[in-house]
């Protein structure tokens, strides 16, 4: 099936009218997940819910990245990775051999941990996305790179510097600019992998507002280790251990009377 | 002298065995290893970068000390445009054109070849390929870098040159573009083995950045990794000029040597004659220097078309250079 956009409108109209309580974007099933032979995810089951921010906090090596990079397939670039289970995205099992990859990953926006520029132009790293997907000509992709900027709060820095190279940018610029390249191609999801754990307080606080400008719009999944971030950003809140979901919950639940003992000793730092 | 502060027992006395014990003294001695053996070793590197440069100073020197009178004889215009070349007969001619075409047209043509393929096998090596196929490939592709090059050249004599003149009707196959298609060949593994390290080394982020932007795997390689590599797999092709346009035994082997100007009029315009038997500037020199009489101004015309050779080669690889710095400063490298 193709998920173009046009299918992503029809998709939520439907849903709006058939379920009051907030739907869901992602129905993950018994998800398991192994690199080799080494089990990474185990029996993940969770509805991640649409629009708004769901963060995931665990220890160090509990699976967090593993997961995110699952919802768009990014972890299929490891040759050994294997899976099970399913993982429902408009009411396609995104691991069907009939899923294309390519508006997939369109679909469902990725900010990496390290800034992660192309050594092309600023206006090139935006561009890029829109290109790919068949934008050539320059005036049409103009308002887009700038309407992008200026969503990831960067377009007052860089406007008179579009054509030098991205690498002259600071890190948390970088990280910014990554932010427009992922919302040039007009995602639905956007997952953040530790967006700010590379970045200074105030660029920090920068890309947090940030989130909370885009959650209105956009589906947001965010891993972090930061929990006073992780509490004030997000709506929902998924605790992993050892592969395991422990804990999925309203964050003002999860931060203030978590119903599992291990979650309360990890965010108030008794391990991990 | 105290020469080295060994850490004893009775010394630590109060800390921890194994904590260094620092003291204004041992902060303010020489020490062997930074003083003499860190300068001593300092000067033996100078010493190598100095004598490589003085090398080339001298082997320039000989090189112009020599060309010195056919130059004040003939002058360099006769040279680089005379067509006729024979500087033993009583009517001598010095032209070397027909020599600096062949070899610019046989090495063209070995890279007009090589790059496309050495690209694409490096980009299948790099990016495609997965690790069984890689770990065969590689070092098959490295392999045809160790047949010595009069090898190549028998072979492209006894079997390319026949199939040469067969399937274009040929009354000889030992043609510019039998010359072309082995050395080809020669310069492959270099192109290939720089521009799959060049390849290789573009982040991997930048990969997945692509990727997770939608991008198809061959848009990856095309619009990211490519770009990313250009001004390594460009010296890869550089390198690979260089093996081409220097290359001596292979093309005396399989261009035959002819003294024609390898050009043609087709139409009313002149055109590189692939198909015809050419010599290069390398393997006349081969030819004729073994029997040319030393001193001779035959001999001192040999020197000069050994000169223009360098300089062709000093050309490209300066010129290769500064489009490197420039593409390096371009994305922002430095
Ligand atoms: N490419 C890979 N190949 C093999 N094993 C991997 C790979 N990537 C991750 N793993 C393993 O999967 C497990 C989960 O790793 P993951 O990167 O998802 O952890 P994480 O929760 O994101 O940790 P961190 O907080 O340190 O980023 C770890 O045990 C790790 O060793
Ligand atoms: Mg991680």
């Amino acid at each position: 099936m193709n998920l173009t956009k046009h299918d992503h409108d029809i998709a939520k109209t439907q849903k709006l009218h058939t379920t009051s309580t907030q739907s869901s974007i992602f129905q993950i099933n018994d998800l398991n997940l192994w690199y080799g032979s080494d089990q990474a995810l185990k029996r993940v089951s969770m509805n991640i819910p649409e629009n708004g921010v769901t963060a995931i906090i665990g220890p160090s090596g509990c699976g967090k990245s593993t997961f995110l990079k699952t919802l768009n397939r990014m972890v299929e670039l490891v040759p050994t990775v294997k899976t099970s289970g399913t993982i429902t995205y408009h009411d396609v099992d995104i691991f069907s051999s009939k899923t294309n990859l390519v508006e997939l990953r369109s679909a469902i926006g990725m900010v990496f941990q390290k800034p992660n520029p192309f050594p092309k132009s600023i206006f090139d790293n935006v561009a890029f996305g829109p290109r790919t997907h068949g934008i050539k000509n320059k005036k049409k992709l103009r308002p887009i790179v700038e309407e992008s900027l200026k969503q990831a709060a960067l377009w007052e820095e860089v406007k008179d510097r579009l054509h030098t190279s991205a690498l002259s940018l600071s890190g948390g610029q970088q990280q910014r600019l990554c932010i427009a390249r992922c919302l040039a191609v007009s995602p639905e999801v956007i997952l953040m992998d530790e967006p700010t754990s590379a970045l200074d307080p105030a660029s920090t606080a920068k890309v947090e507002e940030l989130i909370n400008n885009l959650k209105k719009k956009y589906s947001i999944i965010i891993v972090t280790h930061n929990m006073q971030q992780a509490h004030r950003i997000s709506d929902k809140t998924a605790f992993f251990l050892n592969g395991e979901v422990v804990e999925f919950e309203d964050s003002v639940q999860m931060f203030s009377r978590p119903s599992d003992q291990r979650t309360d000793d990890y965010i108030n730092g008794r391990f991990g | 002298m105290q020469r080295k502060h060994l850490p004893s027992v009775q010394e630590s006395t109060g800390f921890p065995e194994g904590l260094k014990h620092v003291t204004k003294e041992k902060l303010t001695q020489k020490s062997f290893k930074s003083n003499i053996l860190d300068v001593f070793m300092a000067y033996i590197f100078k010493f190598f970068g100095i004598l490589a440069i003085i090398l080339l100073g001298v082997i320039l020197f000989f090189l112009i000390r020599e060309s010195i009178p056919a130059l004040r004889e003939v002058g360099i215009a006769e040279f680089l445009t005379g067509q006729r070349w024979n500087p033993s007969s009583s009517e001598p001619g010095y032209g070397a054109l027909p020599f600096i075409l062949s070899s610019l047209m046989v090495t063209t043509g070995a890279l007009v070849i090589a790059v496309p393929w050495g690209v694409f096998t490096a980009i299948f090596i790099a990016e495609i390929a997965p690790k069984r196929v890689r770990e065969l490939l590689k070092p098959v592709v490295e392999t045809l870098a160790i047949f010595p090059s009069v090898v190549l050249g028998f072979i492209a004599l006894v079997i390319i040159g026949p199939i040469v003149a067969g399937v274009f009707g040929l009354s000889s196959g030992t043609t510019a573009f039998t010359a072309s298609v082995i050395l080809s060949v020669m310069a492959l593994p270099t192109i290939v083995s720089i521009a799959e390290d060049a390849l290789k080394s573009v982040p991997k982020s930048h990969r997945e950045a692509a990727y997770a932007l939608g991008a198809s795997r061959w848009e990856t390689i095309q619009n990211v990794i490519l770009p990313a590599a250009m001004s390594g797999v460009f010296a890869g092709v550089m390198l690979g000029f260089g093996r081409a346009v220097g290359e001596t035994m292979t093309v005396l082997m399989a261009a035959g040597n002819a003294l024609d100007m390898p050009i043609t009029q087709f139409f009313g315009v002149w055109l590189p004659e692939f198909f015809q038997s050419v010599r290069t500037l390398t393997a006349n020199i081969a030819i004729q220097g073994s029997d040319v009489p030393w001193g001779s101004l035959h001999y001192s015309s040999l020197f000069v078309t050994a000169i223009i050779l360098f300089v062709i080669t000093f050309i490209v690889n300066l010129a290769s250079d500064l489009l490197i710095s420039r593409q390096r400063r371009k994305i922002g490298h430095e």
